[in-house]
Protein backbone atom coordinates (compact mmCIF):
# COMPACT_ATOMS: atom_id res chain seq x y z
CA UNK A 1 0.00 0.00 0.00
CA UNK A 2 1.21 3.57 -0.52
CA UNK A 3 1.82 6.12 1.73
CA UNK A 4 0.83 9.75 0.50
CA UNK A 5 2.57 12.81 2.13
CA UNK A 6 -0.57 14.97 2.59
CA UNK A 7 0.84 18.27 2.74
CA UNK A 8 -1.48 19.26 5.46
CA UNK A 9 -1.67 15.95 7.25
CA UNK A 10 1.74 13.94 6.98
CA UNK A 11 2.06 10.37 5.55
CA UNK A 12 -0.99 7.89 5.69
CA UNK A 13 -2.21 5.11 4.12
CA UNK A 14 -3.56 5.18 0.47
CA UNK A 15 -7.23 4.25 1.58
CA UNK A 16 -7.70 7.19 3.04
CA UNK A 17 -7.45 9.09 -0.29
CA UNK A 18 -9.05 9.19 -3.89
CA UNK A 19 -7.12 10.26 -6.64
CA UNK A 20 -8.83 13.08 -9.13
CA UNK A 21 -6.76 12.15 -12.23
CA UNK A 22 -4.24 14.40 -14.13
CA UNK A 23 -3.42 18.51 -12.76
CA UNK A 24 -2.77 21.54 -14.59
CA UNK A 25 -5.64 20.76 -17.28
CA UNK A 26 -6.42 24.27 -18.53
CA UNK A 27 -10.64 24.79 -19.53
CA UNK A 28 -10.29 25.94 -23.06
CA UNK A 29 -12.42 28.99 -24.11
CA UNK A 30 -16.45 28.70 -24.06
CA UNK A 31 -16.28 29.61 -27.27
CA UNK A 32 -13.98 27.02 -28.51
CA UNK A 33 -14.52 24.05 -30.78
CA UNK A 34 -15.75 20.37 -30.58
CA UNK A 35 -12.24 19.12 -30.66
CA UNK A 36 -10.88 21.48 -28.29
CA UNK A 37 -13.51 20.59 -25.62
CA UNK A 38 -13.38 16.90 -27.13
CA UNK A 39 -9.47 16.91 -26.20
CA UNK A 40 -9.92 18.48 -22.63
CA UNK A 41 -12.71 16.50 -21.72
CA UNK A 42 -10.92 13.06 -22.30
CA UNK A 43 -7.88 12.79 -24.11
CA UNK A 44 -4.86 12.56 -21.77
CA UNK A 45 -0.96 11.82 -21.88
CA UNK A 46 -1.54 8.60 -19.57
CA UNK A 47 2.34 8.52 -19.25
CA UNK A 48 4.36 5.50 -18.32
CA UNK A 49 6.24 7.29 -15.72
CA UNK A 50 6.30 11.04 -13.97
CA UNK A 51 2.50 12.00 -13.87
CA UNK A 52 1.21 15.02 -12.20
CA UNK A 53 -1.93 14.47 -10.63
CA UNK A 54 -4.64 15.49 -8.07
CA UNK A 55 -5.58 13.40 -4.70
CA UNK A 56 -8.23 14.70 -1.81
CA UNK A 57 -7.33 13.31 1.42
CA UNK A 58 -10.86 12.05 1.79
CA UNK A 59 -10.72 10.72 4.91
CA UNK A 60 -8.59 13.05 6.68
CA UNK A 61 -8.74 16.83 6.14
CA UNK A 62 -10.64 16.60 3.03
CA UNK A 63 -8.71 18.82 0.84
CA UNK A 64 -6.89 18.31 -2.69
CA UNK A 65 -3.34 18.84 -3.09
CA UNK A 66 -1.02 17.48 -6.27
CA UNK A 67 1.26 15.04 -6.55
CA UNK A 68 4.15 14.07 -8.83
CA UNK A 69 4.15 10.34 -9.15
CA UNK A 70 5.95 7.71 -10.88
CA UNK A 71 2.90 5.40 -12.68
CA UNK A 72 5.84 2.55 -13.04
CA UNK A 73 7.13 2.55 -9.49
CA UNK A 74 4.27 4.66 -7.27
CA UNK A 75 7.06 6.67 -6.09
CA UNK A 76 6.36 10.03 -4.62
CA UNK A 77 8.80 12.29 -5.84
CA UNK A 78 7.26 15.78 -4.68
CA UNK A 79 3.70 17.04 -2.88
CA UNK A 80 2.53 20.33 -3.54
CA UNK A 81 -0.21 23.17 -2.91
CA UNK A 82 -3.03 23.15 -5.70
CA UNK A 83 -1.73 27.02 -6.58
CA UNK A 84 1.29 25.78 -6.53
CA UNK A 85 3.84 25.92 -10.01
CA UNK A 86 3.77 22.37 -11.75
CA UNK A 87 6.74 20.38 -12.09
CA UNK A 88 8.32 17.46 -9.89
CA UNK B 1 1.57 -36.32 -26.95
CA UNK B 2 1.97 -39.98 -25.94
CA UNK B 3 5.69 -39.69 -27.54
CA UNK B 4 6.11 -36.50 -25.93
CA UNK B 5 5.07 -38.01 -22.54
CA UNK B 6 7.16 -40.84 -22.80
CA UNK B 7 10.63 -38.91 -23.76
CA UNK B 8 10.34 -36.99 -20.28
CA UNK B 9 8.47 -34.24 -21.85
CA UNK B 10 11.39 -32.24 -22.96
CA UNK B 11 10.55 -33.19 -26.62
CA UNK B 12 7.40 -30.85 -27.51
CA UNK B 13 7.50 -29.99 -31.05
CA UNK B 14 6.34 -26.16 -31.15
CA UNK B 15 2.70 -24.86 -31.86
CA UNK B 16 4.24 -22.04 -34.13
CA UNK B 17 7.46 -20.98 -36.04
CA UNK B 18 9.70 -18.67 -34.38
CA UNK B 19 10.73 -16.78 -37.69
CA UNK B 20 12.97 -13.70 -38.07
CA UNK B 21 11.58 -10.40 -38.85
CA UNK B 22 11.48 -10.12 -42.79
CA UNK B 23 12.07 -6.29 -44.27
CA UNK B 24 8.43 -5.96 -44.86
CA UNK B 25 4.74 -7.04 -44.26
CA UNK B 26 1.51 -6.21 -45.65
CA UNK B 27 0.25 -5.75 -42.23
CA UNK B 28 1.98 -5.37 -39.10
CA UNK B 29 -0.31 -5.91 -35.73
CA UNK B 30 1.48 -4.43 -32.07
CA UNK B 31 1.03 -6.45 -29.63
CA UNK B 32 0.96 -10.67 -29.16
CA UNK B 33 -2.20 -10.40 -26.62
CA UNK B 34 -5.22 -12.06 -27.40
CA UNK B 35 -6.71 -9.74 -29.38
CA UNK B 36 -3.56 -9.15 -31.94
CA UNK B 37 -3.30 -13.02 -32.54
CA UNK B 38 -6.51 -12.77 -33.11
CA UNK B 39 -6.79 -10.31 -35.82
CA UNK B 40 -3.72 -11.10 -37.20
CA UNK B 41 -5.21 -15.16 -37.51
CA UNK B 42 -8.73 -13.14 -39.40
CA UNK B 43 -6.23 -10.81 -41.45
CA UNK B 44 -4.96 -14.21 -42.85
CA UNK B 45 -8.67 -16.64 -42.62
CA UNK B 46 -11.21 -13.95 -43.43
CA UNK B 47 -9.58 -11.62 -46.21
CA UNK B 48 -6.34 -13.41 -47.57
CA UNK B 49 -4.03 -11.10 -46.23
CA UNK B 50 -1.14 -13.61 -45.46
CA UNK B 51 2.27 -11.38 -45.57
CA UNK B 52 1.44 -10.15 -41.56
CA UNK B 53 3.50 -10.10 -39.01
CA UNK B 54 2.57 -10.27 -34.91
CA UNK B 55 5.16 -8.44 -32.92
CA UNK B 56 5.15 -8.65 -29.18
CA UNK B 57 7.93 -7.27 -26.84
CA UNK B 58 7.55 -10.07 -24.14
CA UNK B 59 5.92 -13.27 -24.54
CA UNK B 60 2.63 -13.94 -26.37
CA UNK B 61 -0.07 -13.92 -24.08
CA UNK B 62 1.92 -12.52 -21.60
CA UNK B 63 0.17 -9.13 -20.24
CA UNK B 64 -3.89 -9.07 -19.92
CA UNK B 65 -4.50 -12.19 -21.96
CA UNK B 66 -2.58 -14.11 -19.36
CA UNK B 67 -3.82 -11.98 -15.82
CA UNK B 68 -7.34 -11.53 -16.02
CA UNK B 69 -10.43 -14.08 -14.76
CA UNK B 70 -11.14 -15.77 -17.64
CA UNK B 71 -14.83 -14.82 -17.86
CA UNK B 72 -16.77 -14.57 -21.40
CA UNK B 73 -20.35 -12.97 -21.10
CA UNK B 74 -22.49 -10.52 -23.10
CA UNK B 75 -24.65 -9.07 -20.65
CA UNK B 76 -24.50 -5.43 -22.43
CA UNK B 77 -27.02 -2.43 -22.16
CA UNK B 78 -26.91 -0.63 -25.57
CA UNK B 79 -27.92 -2.64 -28.93
CA UNK B 80 -24.38 -1.33 -30.21
CA UNK B 81 -22.38 -2.89 -27.56
CA UNK B 82 -24.70 -6.32 -27.21
CA UNK B 83 -24.62 -6.61 -30.83
CA UNK B 84 -20.32 -6.78 -30.82
CA UNK B 85 -20.37 -8.81 -27.20
CA UNK B 86 -22.62 -11.25 -28.50
CA UNK B 87 -20.94 -11.72 -31.79
CA UNK B 88 -17.56 -12.20 -29.28
CA UNK B 89 -19.54 -15.31 -27.67
CA UNK B 90 -20.72 -16.76 -30.51
CA UNK B 91 -17.28 -17.10 -32.19
CA UNK B 92 -16.34 -18.52 -28.48
CA UNK B 93 -18.50 -21.32 -28.62
CA UNK B 94 -17.20 -22.21 -32.19
CA UNK B 95 -13.35 -21.27 -31.56
CA UNK B 96 -12.50 -25.06 -30.27
CA UNK B 97 -13.12 -26.82 -33.76
CA UNK B 98 -12.44 -23.16 -35.98
CA UNK B 99 -8.99 -23.47 -34.07
CA UNK B 100 -8.84 -27.31 -33.76
CA UNK B 101 -7.32 -26.07 -30.37
CA UNK B 102 -9.21 -26.82 -27.33
CA UNK B 103 -10.00 -23.39 -25.54
CA UNK B 104 -11.89 -25.12 -22.37
CA UNK B 105 -15.12 -23.32 -22.89
CA UNK B 106 -17.71 -23.87 -20.27
CA UNK B 107 -21.04 -22.20 -20.36
CA UNK B 108 -21.22 -22.63 -16.76
CA UNK B 109 -23.86 -19.01 -16.59
CA UNK B 110 -22.64 -15.99 -14.80
CA UNK B 111 -24.96 -14.35 -11.66
CA UNK B 112 -25.00 -11.17 -11.01
CA UNK B 113 -25.66 -10.50 -7.44
CA UNK B 114 -28.59 -7.58 -6.07
CA UNK B 115 -27.39 -6.56 -2.65
CA UNK B 116 -30.67 -2.94 -2.23
CA UNK B 117 -33.62 -2.46 -4.04
CA UNK B 118 -31.61 -0.27 -6.01
CA UNK B 119 -29.45 -3.38 -7.36
CA UNK B 120 -32.87 -5.15 -7.93
CA UNK B 121 -34.85 -2.09 -10.10
CA UNK B 122 -30.90 -1.41 -11.43
CA UNK B 123 -30.71 -5.32 -12.61
CA UNK B 124 -34.62 -5.93 -13.85
CA UNK B 125 -33.65 -2.79 -16.46
CA UNK B 126 -30.60 -4.25 -17.54
CA UNK B 127 -31.87 -8.01 -17.60
CA UNK B 128 -35.06 -6.62 -19.98
CA UNK B 129 -32.29 -4.25 -22.00
CA UNK B 130 -30.85 -7.40 -22.86
CA UNK B 131 -33.67 -9.40 -23.81
CA UNK B 132 -35.07 -6.24 -26.17
CA UNK B 133 -31.57 -6.98 -27.76
CA UNK B 134 -32.10 -10.55 -28.27
CA UNK B 135 -30.05 -11.86 -26.12
CA UNK B 136 -30.83 -14.36 -22.94
CA UNK B 137 -31.33 -13.32 -19.48
CA UNK B 138 -33.12 -14.31 -16.77
CA UNK B 139 -33.74 -12.62 -13.36
CA UNK B 140 -33.69 -14.60 -9.92
CA UNK B 141 -35.13 -14.23 -6.43
CA UNK B 142 -32.34 -15.28 -3.49
CA UNK B 143 -34.12 -18.95 -3.45
CA UNK B 144 -32.98 -19.49 -6.97
CA UNK B 145 -29.77 -17.92 -6.37
CA UNK B 146 -29.14 -20.14 -3.55
CA UNK B 147 -30.18 -23.29 -5.59
CA UNK B 148 -27.37 -21.95 -8.23
CA UNK B 149 -24.87 -21.47 -6.08
CA UNK B 150 -25.08 -23.44 -2.17
CA UNK B 151 -21.75 -21.53 -1.09
CA UNK B 152 -23.51 -18.30 -1.60
CA UNK B 153 -23.65 -17.00 1.74
CA UNK B 154 -28.11 -15.84 0.98
CA UNK B 155 -29.76 -13.68 3.20
CA UNK B 156 -31.71 -10.93 3.43
CA UNK B 157 -30.20 -9.63 6.52
CA UNK B 158 -26.08 -10.61 6.36
CA UNK B 159 -23.14 -8.29 5.85
CA UNK B 160 -23.93 -8.54 1.59
CA UNK B 161 -27.71 -9.21 1.68
CA UNK B 162 -28.54 -11.19 -1.50
CA UNK B 163 -32.50 -10.09 -2.67
CA UNK B 164 -32.05 -11.26 -5.81
CA UNK B 165 -29.75 -11.09 -8.94
CA UNK B 166 -29.97 -11.74 -12.79
CA UNK B 167 -28.15 -14.83 -14.80
CA UNK B 168 -26.84 -14.99 -18.21
CA UNK B 169 -26.91 -19.02 -18.74
CA UNK B 170 -24.48 -18.83 -22.24
CA UNK B 171 -21.80 -16.49 -19.91
CA UNK B 172 -19.04 -18.85 -18.70
CA UNK B 173 -15.13 -19.23 -18.67
CA UNK B 174 -12.56 -20.32 -20.90
CA UNK B 175 -8.76 -21.45 -20.67
CA UNK B 176 -7.25 -17.88 -21.30
CA UNK B 177 -4.02 -18.90 -22.47
CA UNK B 178 -5.40 -21.23 -24.93
CA UNK B 179 -7.07 -19.02 -26.47
CA UNK B 180 -3.45 -17.19 -27.23
CA UNK B 181 -1.94 -20.43 -27.75
CA UNK B 182 -4.62 -21.64 -29.92
CA UNK B 183 -4.84 -18.00 -32.24
CA UNK B 184 -1.48 -18.15 -32.23
CA UNK B 185 -0.78 -21.66 -33.71
CA UNK B 186 -3.70 -21.37 -36.48
CA UNK B 187 -2.13 -17.78 -37.70
CA UNK B 188 1.39 -19.32 -37.65
CA UNK B 189 -0.25 -22.47 -39.92
CA UNK B 190 -1.67 -19.65 -42.11
CA UNK B 191 1.92 -17.70 -42.76
CA UNK B 192 1.64 -15.23 -40.08
CA UNK B 193 4.90 -14.32 -38.60
CA UNK B 194 4.69 -13.80 -34.84
CA UNK B 195 7.93 -11.81 -33.37
CA UNK B 196 8.53 -12.11 -29.81
CA UNK B 197 10.84 -9.97 -27.54
CA UNK B 198 10.71 -7.43 -30.07
CA UNK B 199 9.92 -3.86 -28.72
CA UNK B 200 8.68 -1.24 -30.45
CA UNK B 201 10.89 1.77 -30.47
CA UNK B 202 9.98 4.39 -33.25
CA UNK B 203 6.96 4.98 -35.52
CA UNK B 204 7.96 6.09 -38.51
CA UNK B 205 6.24 8.34 -40.58
CA UNK B 206 6.69 9.30 -44.40
CA UNK B 207 4.64 12.01 -46.21
CA UNK B 208 2.24 11.86 -43.10
CA UNK B 209 2.13 8.36 -43.33
CA UNK B 210 2.36 5.95 -40.85
CA UNK B 211 5.13 3.37 -43.16
CA UNK B 212 7.54 1.14 -40.71
CA UNK B 213 8.38 0.44 -37.09
CA UNK B 214 11.80 0.99 -35.87
CA UNK B 215 12.14 -1.75 -33.30
CA UNK B 216 14.81 -3.81 -31.41
CA UNK B 217 15.05 -6.31 -34.09
CA UNK B 218 15.61 -3.91 -36.45
CA UNK B 219 13.17 -1.54 -39.01
CA UNK B 220 10.18 -3.22 -40.12
CA UNK B 221 8.23 -2.02 -42.75
CA UNK B 222 4.57 -2.22 -43.43
CA UNK B 223 1.56 -1.05 -45.72
CA UNK B 224 -0.68 -0.58 -42.48
CA UNK B 225 0.13 -1.27 -39.05
CA UNK B 226 -2.56 -1.82 -36.21
CA UNK B 227 -2.12 -1.13 -32.40
CA UNK B 228 -3.43 -4.22 -29.96
CA UNK B 229 -1.86 -2.77 -27.06
CA UNK B 230 -4.35 -2.68 -24.11
CA UNK B 231 -2.66 -0.58 -20.98
CA UNK B 232 0.06 0.80 -22.99
CA UNK B 233 -1.74 1.96 -25.87
CA UNK B 234 -1.54 5.60 -25.32
CA UNK B 235 2.79 4.34 -24.92
CA UNK B 236 2.23 3.55 -28.70
CA UNK B 237 0.02 6.48 -29.31
CA UNK B 238 2.75 8.54 -28.25
CA UNK B 239 5.40 7.64 -30.49
CA UNK B 240 2.80 7.95 -33.29
CA UNK B 241 2.45 11.81 -32.03
CA UNK B 242 -1.20 11.66 -30.90
CA UNK B 243 -2.96 11.29 -27.94
CA UNK B 244 -5.93 8.64 -26.63
CA UNK B 245 -8.94 9.10 -24.20
CA UNK B 246 -7.32 6.72 -22.20
CA UNK B 247 -5.83 6.30 -18.59
CA UNK B 248 -4.00 3.33 -17.75
CA UNK B 249 -5.28 1.63 -14.12
CA UNK B 250 -4.21 -1.73 -12.56
CA UNK B 251 -6.63 -4.33 -12.11
CA UNK B 252 -5.79 -7.39 -10.22
CA UNK B 253 -7.19 -10.74 -9.37
CA UNK B 254 -5.21 -13.82 -7.10
CA UNK B 255 -6.36 -17.57 -6.88
CA UNK B 256 -6.73 -20.09 -4.10
CA UNK B 257 -5.22 -23.26 -3.50
CA UNK B 258 -6.87 -25.97 -5.79
CA UNK B 259 -9.87 -27.48 -3.63
CA UNK B 260 -12.66 -29.69 -4.72
CA UNK B 261 -15.35 -28.99 -6.76
CA UNK B 262 -17.74 -25.59 -4.80
CA UNK B 263 -19.17 -23.32 -7.27
CA UNK B 264 -19.75 -24.49 -10.36
CA UNK B 265 -20.97 -21.36 -11.99
CA UNK B 266 -19.56 -17.20 -12.07
CA UNK B 267 -20.99 -15.04 -9.32
CA UNK B 268 -20.37 -11.26 -9.64
CA UNK B 269 -21.16 -8.52 -7.22
CA UNK B 270 -21.08 -5.43 -8.70
CA UNK B 271 -21.61 -3.43 -5.53
CA UNK B 272 -18.51 -4.87 -4.22
CA UNK B 273 -16.23 -5.10 -7.34
CA UNK B 274 -15.78 -9.05 -6.20
CA UNK B 275 -15.99 -11.79 -9.31
CA UNK B 276 -15.75 -15.48 -8.21
CA UNK B 277 -15.33 -18.71 -10.25
CA UNK B 278 -13.58 -21.65 -9.68
CA UNK B 279 -10.93 -22.79 -12.16
CA UNK B 280 -11.16 -26.50 -13.61
CA UNK B 281 -7.97 -27.25 -12.01
CA UNK B 282 -9.83 -26.37 -8.50
CA UNK B 283 -8.23 -22.89 -7.60
CA UNK B 284 -10.90 -19.87 -6.50
CA UNK B 285 -10.51 -17.35 -8.64
CA UNK B 286 -10.98 -13.47 -7.77
CA UNK B 287 -11.25 -10.73 -9.54
CA UNK B 288 -11.20 -7.14 -8.29
CA UNK B 289 -12.10 -3.84 -8.86
CA UNK B 290 -9.64 -1.30 -10.44
CA UNK B 291 -6.95 0.24 -8.69
CA UNK B 292 -8.59 3.44 -8.72
CA UNK B 293 -5.35 5.33 -9.47
CA UNK B 294 -3.22 5.32 -12.91
CA UNK B 295 -0.70 2.47 -12.74
CA UNK B 296 1.72 0.70 -15.75
CA UNK B 297 2.77 -1.43 -12.42
CA UNK B 298 1.59 -4.92 -12.83
CA UNK B 299 1.02 -5.87 -9.49
CA UNK B 300 -1.94 -4.57 -7.37
CA UNK B 301 -2.51 -2.17 -4.38
CA UNK B 302 -2.96 -4.39 -1.13
CA UNK B 303 -5.65 -1.80 -0.17
CA UNK B 304 -7.67 -3.56 -2.92
CA UNK B 305 -6.76 -6.82 -2.37
CA UNK B 306 -7.94 -6.82 0.98
CA UNK B 307 -11.39 -5.38 0.41
CA UNK B 308 -12.17 -7.53 -2.75
CA UNK B 309 -10.67 -10.30 0.41
CA UNK B 310 -13.47 -9.47 2.61
CA UNK B 311 -16.23 -9.05 0.17
CA UNK B 312 -15.43 -12.20 -1.17
CA UNK B 313 -15.34 -13.91 2.17
CA UNK B 314 -19.02 -11.81 3.11
CA UNK B 315 -20.18 -13.59 0.08
CA UNK B 316 -18.43 -17.17 0.63
CA UNK B 317 -17.52 -17.79 4.58
CA UNK B 318 -16.45 -21.22 3.56
CA UNK B 319 -13.60 -19.69 1.74
CA UNK B 320 -11.75 -18.32 5.09
CA UNK B 321 -9.43 -20.90 5.84
CA UNK B 322 -8.11 -20.72 2.16
CA UNK B 323 -4.68 -20.04 1.21
CA UNK B 324 -4.16 -17.50 -1.31
CA UNK B 325 -1.17 -18.52 -3.88
CA UNK B 326 -1.11 -16.16 -6.28
CA UNK B 327 -1.61 -12.12 -6.54
CA UNK B 328 -1.30 -10.12 -9.63
CA UNK B 329 -2.62 -7.40 -12.14
CA UNK B 330 -2.75 -6.57 -15.60
CA UNK B 331 -2.48 -2.66 -17.05
CA UNK B 332 -6.15 -2.11 -18.18
CA UNK B 333 -6.67 0.88 -21.02
CA UNK B 334 -9.74 2.62 -19.55
CA UNK B 335 -11.66 5.27 -21.12
CA UNK B 336 -14.72 7.33 -20.47
CA UNK B 337 -17.51 5.11 -21.49
CA UNK B 338 -15.75 1.61 -20.95
CA UNK B 339 -16.37 0.94 -24.21
CA UNK B 340 -13.57 -0.33 -27.15
CA UNK B 341 -12.13 1.78 -29.66
CA UNK B 342 -11.43 -0.24 -33.10
CA UNK B 343 -10.60 1.98 -36.15
CA UNK B 344 -8.41 4.36 -37.67
CA UNK B 345 -6.16 6.73 -35.95
CA UNK B 346 -4.85 10.64 -36.46
CA UNK B 347 -2.21 9.35 -38.64
CA UNK B 348 -3.17 7.65 -41.91
CA UNK B 349 -1.86 3.83 -42.13
CA UNK B 350 -2.06 3.46 -38.53
CA UNK B 351 -5.21 1.81 -36.69
CA UNK B 352 -5.81 1.42 -33.15
CA UNK B 353 -7.73 -1.71 -31.07
CA UNK B 354 -8.27 -0.77 -27.81
CA UNK B 355 -10.14 0.90 -24.71
CA UNK B 356 -11.54 -2.67 -23.40
CA UNK B 357 -10.60 -1.76 -20.25
CA UNK B 358 -11.49 -4.36 -17.79
CA UNK B 359 -13.08 -6.24 -20.08
CA UNK B 360 -11.10 -7.56 -22.95
CA UNK B 361 -10.94 -10.93 -22.49
CA UNK B 362 -14.31 -11.74 -23.30
CA UNK B 363 -13.75 -9.81 -26.66
CA UNK B 364 -10.79 -11.21 -28.40
CA UNK B 365 -12.71 -12.78 -31.47
CA UNK B 366 -14.74 -9.68 -31.72
CA UNK B 367 -12.11 -7.30 -31.28
CA UNK B 368 -9.83 -9.46 -33.90
CA UNK B 369 -12.52 -9.87 -36.46
CA UNK B 370 -13.34 -6.18 -36.85
CA UNK B 371 -10.00 -5.06 -36.40
CA UNK B 372 -8.74 -7.39 -39.27
CA UNK B 373 -11.54 -6.13 -41.06
CA UNK B 374 -10.39 -2.24 -41.04
CA UNK B 375 -7.06 -3.59 -41.53
CA UNK B 376 -7.53 -5.42 -44.44
CA UNK B 377 -10.08 -3.27 -45.90
CA UNK B 378 -9.31 0.32 -44.57
CA UNK B 379 -13.21 0.69 -43.96
CA UNK B 380 -14.75 -0.15 -40.17
CA UNK B 381 -16.23 -3.17 -39.55
CA UNK B 382 -20.34 -2.93 -39.79
CA UNK B 383 -19.76 -3.98 -35.98
CA UNK B 384 -17.26 -2.00 -34.78
CA UNK B 385 -19.05 1.52 -36.87
CA UNK B 386 -20.46 2.82 -33.37
CA UNK B 387 -16.62 2.60 -31.36
CA UNK B 388 -14.86 5.13 -33.25
CA UNK B 389 -11.88 7.29 -31.73
CA UNK B 390 -13.91 10.37 -32.78
CA UNK B 391 -17.24 9.65 -30.38
CA UNK B 392 -14.95 11.36 -28.07
CA UNK B 393 -15.32 14.40 -30.40
CA UNK B 394 -18.25 14.74 -31.23
CA UNK B 395 -20.13 13.36 -27.91
CA UNK B 396 -21.67 10.15 -29.03
CA UNK B 397 -20.65 8.43 -26.13
CA UNK B 398 -21.63 4.29 -25.70
CA UNK B 399 -21.91 4.37 -21.67
CA UNK B 400 -21.42 0.90 -20.71
CA UNK B 401 -20.01 1.70 -16.74
CA UNK B 402 -22.65 -0.21 -15.18
CA UNK B 403 -22.28 -3.34 -17.89
CA UNK B 404 -18.71 -3.45 -17.65
CA UNK B 405 -18.60 -5.29 -14.62
CA UNK B 406 -15.88 -3.71 -12.68
CA UNK B 407 -16.70 -0.63 -10.79
CA UNK B 408 -14.90 2.52 -12.55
Amino acid sequence: MMQIPCIFCGPRDENEFICGGTSHIARPPLAADDRAWGEYLFFRENPKGLHLERWRHVHGCGRWFNVARDTVTHRIVRVYAMTSAPGP
Amino acid sequence: MLRGALAGREFWPPAWRDPQPKPSYDVLVIGGGGHGLATAYYLAKNHGVRRVAVLERGWIGGGNTGRNTTIVRSNYLYPESARLYDFSLKLYEGLSRELNFNIMLSQRGLILLAHSRHDLDAMARWANAMRMNGIHAELLDAAQIAELAPALAVSAHGRLPVLGGFCQRRAGTARHDAVAWGYARAAAALGVDIIQNCEVQEIIREGGHAAAVRTSRGTIRAERLGIAAAGHSSVLAKLAGFRLPVTSYALQAMVSEPIKPVLDTVILSPGTGAYVSQSDKGEIVIGAMLDLFPSYAQRGSFAVTQSIIAATLALFPSFSRLALMRQWAGIVDVVHDSSPIIGATPVPGLYINCGWGTGGFKAIPVGGWTFAHVLATGANHPLAEPFQLDRFISGRLIDEAAASGIAH
